[in-house]
Formats: structure tokens, C-alpha cells, sequence
């Protein structure tokens, strides 16, 4: 009757019942109920509040760090680009967009069509994919499934470092097959390639989330009215999914605008990108105002589409499902279409493995574009120069993704189950973090822990902090889900058999989360090994971080060591999740969540 | 309704599917054979899993006979999809689209056969007012209660005028109140309009109350087929007894048969009894089976089995004796417990019936 | 007594309009006895869930108050209330096997393990329980989840037992067998119990009395009998089993109660204090107190038969009658004995005014 908790989906960014609202809903499924709640109930909350001190306590301190880590470094960015010699002022905005004849306006335009190019490409692969898999019942399911997940744990911009290995000046099929000598993979074309490839899978996982929840019933009722098949799709199946397909796009154009590795590589001087010009502003030219008003203005569009998302689009998702649900044998796809899906998605299944290929290839390959002479001499490169790095990003993210598991798991309890005065707060706070894009983040931190009393640029405090507060919405995600699963009666049961809310969190709801909790330690880890848009501000001599020495490879043409560094990396997280994925089956004979059934 | 009924025919009808695993064949279906007349509501009454919606579902064209053939009609419906027969189900869940209102929801199968959307207006708020949801149209489903989530789903399959309506527990997300009201209103719109009707339940108030003729499966199996009076009181086997209705069973050795009669020994008492089912024979031991209301109570000594009083559970229209007996417990019902002489709790007591009352079974379970 | 609530009301203030506001719970008064089982039954949204949820501490009630064992419990946490409740959904942990379900209530009192042990095998017996121990509730069957439910309630040696709805997740030959089993088993341990449903005939197999509600407000409290067969007013007439409503004018009230119908005038023993002469007055008949036979003057209405359904034990008759709007139902309970009509079958109808109700037409 249940299904386990999808955890995969914490690690998109999209909002799926978290708010007290939703709780009511969920409390409605499950009661029959109204249970809405009035002032003088947050009174009476905040009193049986004061009888459990150490609750208390654990609320306020999250507030602020939430506050602190969050918040404080975003005002920062808002203070410093308001402001000139001390006055309010709109000089810096005016700067930025009139600096050399509307560069930064051109790179603010760059930004947001690329965004929307990537969200309609992006979602429409993404969908041919969800669609392939869940209705068309195309053979080699798992494969597939394997394919569109793949670049969710691979570093941001290997889908970069490919068009570069690929059509780039020595590239493999612009150079070595096509014998073209400048071939230029630079600019809008690359950089549309390289995010669609990355991104895909975000929308991917939602789709199919999307398209598995609408009752095969529906389309049951749908043909048995009389309907064919294309009817039923353009009538039925799509009008439903279209909420999922609106939240994918506003999803994937977040994502774009804050992409950094990719344009990082392709986005020359031709075509500027605003998240890359920013860091420039102030890594390059140290122009700490004019740089925190790119951070803001690239900060506007992704935090007010990511509202418009979470507040208004993915409420509108319908609910299809009344009554007993039943399983669905019925076809509803013609075989005609079904091959036809099938040989699309291994079109696109080949896209993405000529690219991980490539990747491999020139990380064995002894000099890229010239010589293709299997060797390890880019991995031992690698070790030589990269070790410490491994070491030090492996610190960093082997604490911080804990930690914020921790945190995420004990906010997202305090915000479905518990009442109090800050709880909307410290829900919208801590999500926040997945409408900021890494680059403002990293602007942010180091403008608000550059002065004292918090002088922590460079030290391993800051890294730790950003990846810990930047990543709690994953740990949230999860504990969500894992929530709005378990029945509330069982809960209560234990209330009733004796337990206070201590007792009961410790002996029932906890056990009932770990399997969710670990699962969302793998997300939460592939994010922190694979970030790059914040990491890179706050790396110092003393810390390095393994995602940006690929950058600098790759900036200094040794694409073999960039890709064998990335395979490094990948193998990283690959041998975690088989770690945590080992601890889950024996622990707690699951892989998933011991709520299905 | 201008429409003539038609029969539905199952020709050994069989499915089978892989289990889960892939390993193991499951025969969902086994050679089913049945014919429902033109007009008639027959039901498919079993536990879950007896292969009750599967065969709904085949009727339907949702999934196909790995043997056998269906008809509608003289019509071989065996290979044709859904959207091709003149079939139309009523879902457990409803499955009414939540991003149309009602009318449009009702509307669509017209919309699908290129009715002029005049008419579609029409008939539209016909059909509505038909199931007494008459000014609902601009309404959305979510905002509607069961029973007229229920409704709309009805009329949405009424306007195509199928020939035959397909019927999945459609009923068991309701309150009891509103299931009773709501199988007497379905009942009354089939006959009113003459459709040839499957209703698949595992509730056999439900089925006894509703059907034309019953047909009880068990394990992808049918049991029996029958109206519902002779279900209820000449079942085949102990399976069909117990599982449409309360029934006791006692056990008894068979020790005549003569003409109608049969003698057997009853707990070493002997016991006349007028019916037997066609698998038993003299010298087996087998079953006594006694629906409650064909038992009575009487002083110690007087009738069949002696017992005491246990419980008495008062339900308004009758009492439910609850008595102890050396069999079990066996439960009486007393139509009038206000004109009956009542035993109390912890009288003595002994149980009686008359032999065309009871009937004998094989004592096989299954 | 056992359990006493009293003037208690509850009323839920909507979050998004702080004018709206829905009374859930209206002025319930009931004293309920030690060992009694007390049935609050209703339609859905009638409040005897928040009133059931309200006596375990789920739920504080706007004002009023409940007293269990004579204790004044309103400021008192649901978990030292020593009550139990068995949940609509079981609500057994998924995470522990049956034996650390059944004992939890009682490790969290601190008992030592070889005692735990003890109560919990001695429970299981009593439930059927006794080879399930080592089981995960994912490998039960519902009925076997049910017990394992109830068992770790009354392993507690509660004060009070709450049964929210317990049958409704199971299918119907289950919850006819089920429900007789949870009267057994409270009669047999003897703890106050009270319990929630919409079903009425669950409802009279299980209880002492019966407290019928509609819209938060207690429309009767009786015993089974009182409630079919002497109901207070129309609604919980209707809602107890099925009814036929003659109305007419009380023009008579001494030991009993005289109404006109038409030109005829009955007398019936058994009416309703609140029945007035000079005013309407309705004559509540049983479907099964009817007697149908051939059509003759000197039966009280003369019909046709509408509809027939057969339910096996008993056969239920709609008669359409001349002048009225609604059909008389009538049931025969013994229809191999009494004689089976057909649709469209002429038919009188009789009953014996001692078995009928009479109750105030205001």
C-alpha cells in the first residue's frame, strides 16, 4: 500500500510536502479531519514547548546557526552591492551593467537564455526518458535507468571537459576524424550540450516520479471510454504530468544559472556567462562591490523562479490516486511508438556514453589529440600533484556530509511533527540554500567571515560550514519523506503506551528514518565531492579540493590528468555508495526504506 | 433505451502470468465457462486473489486469455482492446480525471465519438440528474465526496450506453450506510435500463443482494453458479456455504440413504436430513451444514444437540444466541426476540432443526 | 465510574480564516461504568472520533472535563492517561518483531525482561498469537496484525480501552468474526472499554450502550435495545437499521398514545416523553415488525411490491403505497418459513402497534 521513501528525490531541489500545510494534508489522508491550527494553539504548543527544555533548546540553536550560516552571508552580498563608502547607493548595479559597452548585461542575457534553453531541452529528454521507461515498457529498463542517473554523481562539468575532448581543438572528432585544425568548442553550442547532459537527470528523476504517480486507472478509464492511444497521451497522460513537466523546467533553469564548471571551461570571452563573471570580479579584479551586485543580480531570477516553483507550481500536482489503487497491465503505448522510444533513448543512452567513453579514454590516453597510447602516466600525474587534495576534499566532505545529515534530519522532524513560533523560518531557511546559486554562497561566506570577529576565510571552518548549511536541504528531503510515510498513528501509539516525545522519537521514529537517513548520506556526499561554485572561493593553500585542481588541469590543457582526476573522483563516490548501500542491507536488510508493505 | 441487451459468453476462458519473480507460471484464471444472459447482473463473489477481477478485466479487454475466447454478443471480442468494445467499467478508485470538472468528465466518451456538443449537453445533464448529481457539472472531483466521486464514474460509463457494464468493487472505499444506499440505486438504473451487467465483490451481502445470478470463485476456480437463493441454501461444498453466509457445520457419519432421506449419525444421535450435495455417499463421514436461522432453541433433551447459552447479542431486527455445545460454538439466530421465549445467558439449552433445513457437504474445506 | 465527561466540547478554528470555526464535539455528557463497553456511533464528521481522541489526550477539548477513575485528567499527557488504544490502522511498529510490539508499553515501565516475557506469551495465548513471536508485522495478515494491535493494548492493564475504528480495514467476513472475538475478549478481562464506528450493526453485536452522535451532538444514549427499539428521534431511527415513518396527529396521551392516520386511529404503548398531544406525531415501524399477506381492507396499507432482494437469511421487500412518497420496507427473516413475494406482487401490510415507537413530529 506504501511505497518506500523516494529518496532520490532529495537530491532535486524540488519541494514535495514539507510545509505545515502538507503535513495537514497528509494528516487528512490518514483522519478524515480538519486539524488547522490558531494563535492561541501556538501558545498552548510553545507551553507544552517549555516542559521539554532540551527541545527547546536544540530549536534555538538550529535557528541560529540557520541564521548565521545561512542568512547573515546573503545579507552581506545585499549589503555590500547596496552600498558605496558606507551610503545606500545603485552605483555598483550601474557599474556592473554599464562596464565595457553592457559586457555584464550581455552576460546576464547569456545567463538566462541559456537557462531557458537548458530547461526545455533538458525536460524534454527527461521526459522522453520517464515517459520510455514507465509507460512504454521499452526493454533493457535498468540500463536505461542507470544511464539517466549516471552524471548525478559525476563532477558538474565532465559533460565540458567532453565537448572540449571532443570538438575542441584536438579534439577527437573535430581533429583526429574530421581533420578540422581550429575547431572552436566554445560558446553557446558547447555550453547548451554540456548542461543539458548534466542536468537531464534532475528532471529525469522528477518526471518519472511524476508519471508513476498518476493511476494507470486514469488511462484504464481513458480506453475503455473509447479512447486510442495518442488521445489518451495528449488527453489524459500529458495535461497530468504538465505540473511536473512546468516544476522540471523552472527546476533545470535554477540549475543552469548557477552552473558554474561547465561555463567555467566553455564560456569564453564571446560568450559571458554571470555566474563565471562574478567570481572573475573578484578572484581576478578583487572588486568586492561589483562583484557581490553580479552575485545579486544573478541571485533575483533563481530565488524568485525557485519561489515560484515551490509555492505555487508543485502545489499544483494533482492527486490521482482515490480509493484502492490498482496495477495496470494495459498498454498504452502502440508498438510502433514503443520502438520508436526505444531507439530515441538509445540515441540519447549513446550521447551519454560516448561522453563518460571519452572521459575514460583520455584518462588512459598518454597525450590527448595526439597520441592515443593507452598508459597511467596521467594517473600517476594525478597523485603526484593531486593527493593532497583527494585527502583534503575527502576530510571535508567525510564530516560535513554527517553532520548536515544530522541537522537535516532533525529540522525536517521539528518542521512536520512539532510545533512552534520560527518554524516557517527555519523551513524557508534552510531551503534556501537550493535557490542560491554556489557562486553567491561562496561570495557571500567569504564577504560576511572576511572581518573579524569571524576570520575564517581559508580555514578548513569555512569549507566546512558552507558544505554542512549548503547541504541540509538533502538531509531534509529525506527526513520529509520518510515522515509523511509513517503513519502518525504509530507514533501516537507508542505516546499512548507510555512514552514521552523523547522516548518516542528515540525507540520509534528514529529507527524508522536511519535507512533514509543513510541513503541520504550518499546524495548529500556526491554533492559535497562534486561541488565546485562555492568550494572554489573558499580553497586556500591550506585546503584544496579536488573539483577545482580538475579545473585548473583542465585550464592548463592537461586534459588527460582533468580526466583522470575525474574518474578518480568518481570511483570515490562509487565505492561510498556501495559502502553505505553494504551497511543499509546488512543493518537493516534493506536497501530501502523498511516502511514499504 | 432502444439498445437490445446482449449475452456476454467466457469459452474456457483460462490466464495465467508469471509470478513476480518470472519463475513460476500463476494461473490467475482456470477455464472459466459461463454465459451471462441478455439484461442480467451476475456477479463474481470470491476471496482476493480467486481471479474475480482478473476475469472482469478480460471481459473488459485489459488483459488478454492466454486461452479460451469471450463474446459479446455473437461477437468474438477475445483480441479486441478496450476502446474497441462496447464495454464500460466502473473502477475500484474510481479513476475519474482530476483535471476536467464533472460534465467534462461525464462528457468525454461522447467527445470521443464526435457528438455534436449539443447533444453532448443534453444528455450530459440527463445522465447526471439520472445518478442525482443534477447541478454538479462545473464541479472538480477532488472536491467531491466518495459516494459522488462514486456517482460520477456511473454516469461517466452510463452515457456511452455500452452493452455491457463492468462493475470493480466499485462500492468499498464507502461508509456501510452509503454502500447499501448505493447498490440498491445501481441495481435499479441497470434493470430500469436493461444493461447486461459483471459486479465483482468479495462482499457477499453485497452480491446476494444485487445479482441476478452469483458465480463463487475460489484460486482462479468457479465454484458454483447460481441465483442467489440457491447459493445461500443449496451450496455445493462447504466452501460456497461458509462463504455466503454463517453457517455451522457439524460432523456426521452417513449411514442411509433412502429416496429423499438421508440418516446419519450425529454425535451418536440420529438425524434425518432432506438435502445432500452430489459428492457424498453413504459410509463417508461429511459435514452437517446449519444456517443460523434454520436452527431454534428448545429445553435440554428435546432436540438435536445439547449446548449452553453463552452470549446473547441483541441486533435489533434479531437475536444472535451464541451457544457452547460439544461441537463448538454454534451460533442461532431468533427472528422475533420480542415475541420468543428468550433463554438467558448460561441456560441449558439444546439446539433443533427440521430435516429440509439442513444439508449435508463434503467435509472437505477447500 | 470508569470514565465521566463532562459539558465537553471541542471547536476547531480554521487556520487560513480565523472566523471560521467548526464544532466538532457539542456538550457531551456521559458517565460510563467499569467494565462497560460503550459504543460512540455516528456518520463520518459527527465527532466521536475527536471525542474518543479527547478521553485518550490526542486531542484537548475546548472546555469541559474528563474524569477517569474519578481523576480530573484534562491537563494529563495522553501517555499518563493509562489508557490504550487500538488504532485504525493498527499502528503496530514495523520495525520491531510481535513480541517487542506486544511488550513495548510495558518495557517503558521499566518491568524486567523475564516478567515482560511472562505477560506477553500469557497474552498471546489468550489472542492466538503463540507462534508469531519472531514475526515482523509486514509478515501478518491483517487479522493477525488486528490481535497483535489489541494485545499490546490490553497487556498494559489499561484503565480505559479506546478502540478507534479497528474493523474497518478488513474485509467483511473478517470483521464479522473479528468483532465478536473483541467483545469476547473485553468481557473477558473486564476493562472499561469504549469504542468508535460508523457501523451500526458492528455496533450492537459489541456494546452495553451505545451513544449515537450526529454533528457533535449526542442524539441518544442507550442500551442496543433502547436505541432500535425505542430511538428518541428521527435521526437515530433512521441511521440505526432501516425504518418506515408514519406521521400523524397525537390525539390522544394517557399510557399510551393515540394517533390519527387518515381516518384510522391506533393506540401504541411504548412513545417519547417529549410526544404532545394536539402535534404531529410519527410512528416508527421496524421493517421486520411488518406482516405481509394478501391485500384486504383490514390491513393498515395495501401496495405493491417495488423491489425484492434476497440476502439469504432474510428477504427485503420495497412496497410502494398509494398516497405515499417514500416506499415501506419490510423484511422477512425467515423467508423459506414465511413465503417468498415477487416485483409487482399486490401485497397488504399489518403490524401489531406494540411493536412499533411512536416520537415527537417537531
Amino acid at each position: 500500500m506504501r511505497r518506500p521513501a523516494r529518496v532520490c528525490a532529495a537530491l532535486v531541489p524540488l519541494d514535495m510536502g514539507m510545509s505545515g500545510s502538507d503535513w495537514n494534508v497528509h494528516w487528512k489522508k490518514t483522519r478524515g479531519t480538519m486539524k488547522r491550527f490558531h494563535f492561541t494553539d501556538q501558545w498552548k504548543d510553545m507551553k507544552k514547548l517549555s516542559g521539554d527544555p532540551l527541545l527547546l533548546c536544540v530549536i534555538v540553536v538550529l535557528l541560529l546557526s540557520l541564521i548565521m550560516f545561512i542568512i547573515y552571508p546573503l545579507l552581506r552580498v545585499c549589503i555590500v552591492s547596496f552600498q558605496v563608502d558606507g551610503h545606500f547607493s545603485l552605483k555598483n548595479f550601474r557599474d556592473a551593467l554599464t562596464y565595457s559597452n553592457g559586457y555584464y548585461l550581455k552576460a546576464l542575457w547569456n545567463s538566462l537564455w541559456m537557462g531557458v534553453a537548458t530547461a526545455v531541452l533538458g525536460t524534454f529528454v527527461a521526459f522522453v526518458f520517464a515517459y520510455s521507461l514507465t509507460r512504454a515498457n521499452i526493454p533493457g529498463k535498468k540500463f536505461f535507468n542507470v544511464i539517466a542517473t549516471i552524471p548525478i554523481i559525476s563532477p558538474p562539468f565532465i559533460g565540458a571537459l567532453a565537448i572540449v575532448m571532443l570538438f575542441g581543438r584536438n579534439g577527437f572528432i573535430s581533429s583526429t576524424l574530421l581533420g578540422m585544425r581550429n575547431a572552436n568548442a566554445y560558446g553557446a553550442k558547447g555550453l547548451l550540450f554540456a548542461q543539458v547532459l548534466t542536468f537531464f537527470p534532475v528532471a529525469y528523476i522528477t518526471l518519472r516520479g511524476v508519471l508513476e504517480s498518476i493511476s494507470p486507472t486514469l488511462e484504464d478509464a481513458a480506453m475503455d471510454l473509447g479512447g486510442n492511444r495518442f488521445t489518451i497521451f495528449r488527453k489524459v497522460t500529458l495535461p497530468l504530468a504538465i505540473p511536473g513537466i512546468a516544476s522540471s523546467m523552472l527546476v533545470l533553469f535554477v540549475e543552469s544559472l548557477a552552473d558554474f564548471g561547465n561555463p567555467l571551461v566553455l564560456a569564453g570571452a564571446q560568450f559571458p556567462i554571470l555566474s563565471v563573471q562574478a567570481y572573475l570580479e573578484i578572484t581576478g579584479m578583487g572588486n568586492f562591490a561589483k562583484g557581490a551586485a553580479l552575485a545579486f543580480i544573478l541571485l533575483v531570477p533563481s530565488v524568485s523562479v525557485y519561489m515560484l516553483q515551490k509555492y505555487w507550481v508543485s502545489k499544483k500536482q494533482y492527486v490521482t490516486v482515490t480509493g484502492k489503487p490498482t496495477q495496470s497491465t494495459n498498454n498504452v503505448v502502440s508498438p510502433t511508438a514503443r520502438w520508436i522510444l526505444f531507439a530515441v533513448s538509445c540515441l540519447i543512452a549513446s550521447v551519454v556514453i560516448l561522453v563518460y567513453a571519452s572521459i575514460i579514454w583520455g584518462a588512459f590516453a598518454k597525450s590527448w589529440g595526439n597520441s592515443y597510447e593507452v598508459t597511467f602516466d596521467n594517473f600517476k600525474y594525478v597523485f603526484r600533484v593531486g593527493f593532497e587534495s583527494v585527502l583534503d576534499t575527502l576530510t571535508i566532505a567525510g564530516i560535513s556530509t554527517p553532520i548536515s545529515g544530522i541537522i537535516g534530519m532533525m529540522i525536517a522532524f521539528l518542521v512536520v511533527r512539532k510545533r512552534f513560533i520560527g518554524r516557517r523560518f527555519m523551513e524557508f531557511s534552510s531551503m534556501l540554500s537550493f535557490a542560491v546559486p554556489g557562486t553567491v554562497i561562496g561570495i557571500g561566506y567569504i564577504l560576511a567571515f572576511n572581518h573579524a570577529p569571524f576570520y575564517l576565510t581559508g580555514t578548513l571552518a569555512i569549507l566546512l560550514l558552507n558544505f554542512i548549511f549548503r547541504y541540509i536541504p538533502v538531509g531534509i528531503q529525506g527526513g520529509v519523506a520518510v515522515l509523511n510515510q509513517i503513519d502518525p498513528s504509530i507514533e501516537e501509539a507508542a505516546v499512548d503506551l507510555g512514552a514521552d516525545s523523547n522516548v518516542t522519537f528515540r525507540k520509534v521514529t528514529l529507527p524508522l528514518m536511519i535507512p533514509a537517513f543513510f541513503s541520504g548520506l550518499i546524495f548529500a556526499f556526491v554533492r559535497s565531492m562534486t561541488a565546485i561554485s562555492a568550494a572554489i572561493f573558499l580553497v586556500s593553500a591550506k585546503w584544496k579540493f579536488m573539483t577545482v585542481q580538475i579545473m585548473s588541469q583542465v585550464e592548463s590543457g592537461r586534459i588527460g590528468a582533468a580526466a583522470a582526476f575525474s574518474l578518480i573522483l568518481v570511483g570515490i563516490i562509487l565505492i561510498a555508495m556501495a559502502v553505505i548501500k553494504l551497511i543499509l542491507r546488512l543493518k537493516y536488510q534493506t536497501t530501502s526504506s523498511i516502511l514499504s508493505g | 433505451m432502444e439498445k437490445k441487451s446482449v449475452s456476454v459468453t467466457l469459452e474456457h476462458v483460462t490466464k495465467r502470468f508469471k509470478d513476480v519473480k518470472g519463475k513460476a507460471d500463476v494461473v490467475a484464471v482456470n477455464d472459466s465457462n459461463f454465459i451471462i444472459e441478455p439484461g442480467e447482473l451476475v456477479t463474481l463473489l470470491g476471496p482476493s486473489g480467486c481471479g474475480k477481477t482478473t476475469t472482469l478485466r478480460m471481459i473488459a479487454g485489459f488483459e488478454l486469455p492466454t486461452e479460451g475466447k469471450i463474446f459479446i454478443g455473437n461477437e468474438d471480442v477475445t483480441m479486441l482492446p478496450p476502446n474497441k468494445r462496447d464495454t464500460a467499467t466502473m473502477f475500484q478508485s474510481y479513476g475519474l480525471f482530476p483535471h476536467m470538472t464533472v460534465f467534462d468528465n461525464v462528457a468525454y466518451g461522447l467527445k470521443l465519438r464526435k457528438v455534436p456538443s449539443e447533444e453532448i449537453k443534453v444528455r450530459v445533464n440527463e445522465t447526471l440528474s439520472l445518478v442525482g448529481l443534477a447541478d454538479y457539472g462545473d464541479r472538480a472531483p477532488s472536491k467531491l465526496s466518495g459516494g459522488q466521486q462514486q456517482r460520477v464514474a456511473l454516469a461517466r460509463s452510463l452515457i456511452v450506453t455500452p452493452s455491457v457494464l463492468l462493475l470493480d468493487e466499485p462500492l468499498s472505499n464507502l461508509d456501510a450506510l452509503l454502500r447499501e444506499q448505493m447498490r440498491v440505486e445501481i441495481r435499479k438504473i441497470q434493470r430500469d435500463l436493461g444493461i447486461t451487467a459483471v459486479y465483482v465483490t468479495h462482499d457477499r451481502v453485497e452480491a446476494m443482494s444485487l445479482s441476478d445470478r452469483v458465480v463463487v470463485m475460489k484460486d482462479g476456480y468457479i465454484r458454483q453458479i447460481g441465483a442467489p437463493s440457491e447459493i445461500y441454501e443449496s451450496p455445493n461444498s462447504r466452501f460456497v456455504a461458509g462463504f455466503v453466509g454463517k453457517a455451522a457445520f457439524f460432523p456426521v457419519t452417513i449411514m442411509g440413504h433412502d429416496g429423499p432421506h438421508w440418516t446419519c449419525d450425529l454425535g451418536g444421535r440420529a438425524v434425518v436430513v432432506a438435502h445432500a450435495a452430489d459428492d457424498v455417499s453413504v459410509g463417508d463421514d461429511a459435514v452437517l451444514m446449519a444456517r443460523p436461522e434454520s436452527l431454534r432453541l428448545a429445553a435440554p433433551g428435546e432436540g438435536h444437540i445439547d449446548g449452553r447459552v453463552r452470549m446473547n447479542v441483541y441486533l435489533g431486527n434479531s437475536l444472535e444466541s451464541f451457544i457452547q455445545t460439544p461441537f463448538g460454538e454454534v451460533l442461532v439466530q431468533i427472528d422475533d426476540p420480542h415475541a420468543k421465549r428468550v433463554y438467558p445467558e448460561g441456560a441449558e439449552v439444546s439446539i433443533d432443526f427440521s430435516p429440509d433445513r439442513v444439508r449435508i457437504l463434503n467435509k472437505d474445506e477447500e | 465510574m470508569s470514565v465521566k465527561l463532562v459539558d465537553v466540547t471541542k471547536v476547531f478554528t480554521d487556520h487560513d480564516d480565523r472566523q471560521k470555526e467548526f464544532t466538532a464535539v457539542s456538550h457531551v455528557n456521559i458517565e460510563i461504568e467499569e467494565g462497560e463497553m460503550v459504543t460512540f456511533l455516528g456518520p463520518s464528521g459527527c465527532g466521536k472520533t475527536t471525542t474518543l481522541r479527547i478521553i485518550s489526550g490526542f486531542e484537548t477539548q475546548t472546555s469541559g472535563d474528563v474524569f477517569i477513575d474519578g481523576e480530573l485528567v484534562n491537563d494529563l499527557p495522553a501517555n499518563k492517561r493509562n489508557t490504550s488504544m487500538v488504532f485504525q490502522s493498527y499502528a503496530i511498529f514495523p520495525h520491531l518483531s510481535v513480541s517487542q510490539n506486544i511488550g513495548f508499553g510495558l518495557e517503558l515501565k521499566g518491568m524486567k525482561k523475564d516478567a515482560i516475557k511472562i505477560e506477553v506469551d500469557k497474552i498471546m495465548e489468550v489472542m492466538g498469537l503463540t507462534s508469531l513471536g519472531n514475526r515482523r508485522p509486514s509478515q501478518l495478515s491483517g487479522g493477525q496484525q488486528q490481535r497483535v494491535a489489541l494485545a499490546r493494548a490490553i497487556v498494559n492493564k489499561p484503565r480505559v480501552l479506546l478502540f478507534d475504528e479497528p474493523l474497518s480495514n478488513l474485509d467483511a467476513k473478517l470483521r464479522e468474526q473479528m468483532r465478536i472475538e473483541i467483545r469476547r475478549i473485553q468481557q473477558q478481562f473486564g476493562i472499561t472499554s469504549i469504542y468508535v464506528t460508523h457501523d451500526q450493526s458492528e455496533a450492537m453485536t459489541v456494546s452495553d450502550r451505545i451513544m449515537v452522535m450526529d454533528k457533535g451532538e449526542i442524539k441518544q444514549l442507550g442500551t442496543p435495545f433502547e436505541i432500535y427499539s425505542r430511538p428518541s428521534n428521527r435521526f437515530v431511527a433512521d441511521f440505526i437499521g432501516r425504518a418506515n415513518f408514519i406521521e400523524g396527529l397525537v390525539c390522544g396521551l394517557q399510557d399510551a398514545v393515540s394517533i390519527q392516520v387518515g381516518k384510522t386511529v391506533l393506540r401504541f404503548p411504548s412513545f417519547n416523553p417529549d410526544v404532545e398531544e394536539g402535534k404531529i406525531g410519527i410512528v416508527v415501524i421496524r421493517p421486520e415488525g411488518l406482516v405481509l399477506g394478501k391485500t384486504s381492507s383490514s390491513a393498515f396499507f395495501n401496495g405493491t411490491v417495488s423491489h425484492a432482494v434476497y440476502l439469504g437469511s432474510s428477504m427485503e421487500y420495497e412496497i410502494s403505497v398509494d398516497g405515499r412518497e417514500d416506499p415501506i420496507i419490510a423484511v422477512s427473516n425467515n423467508p423459506v418459513k414465511e413465503g417468498f413475494f415477487h416485483v409487482g406482487d399486490p401485497v397488504g401490510i399489518s403490524f401489531d402497534p406494540v411493536s412499533a415507537h411512536v416520537i415527537s413530529g417537531s
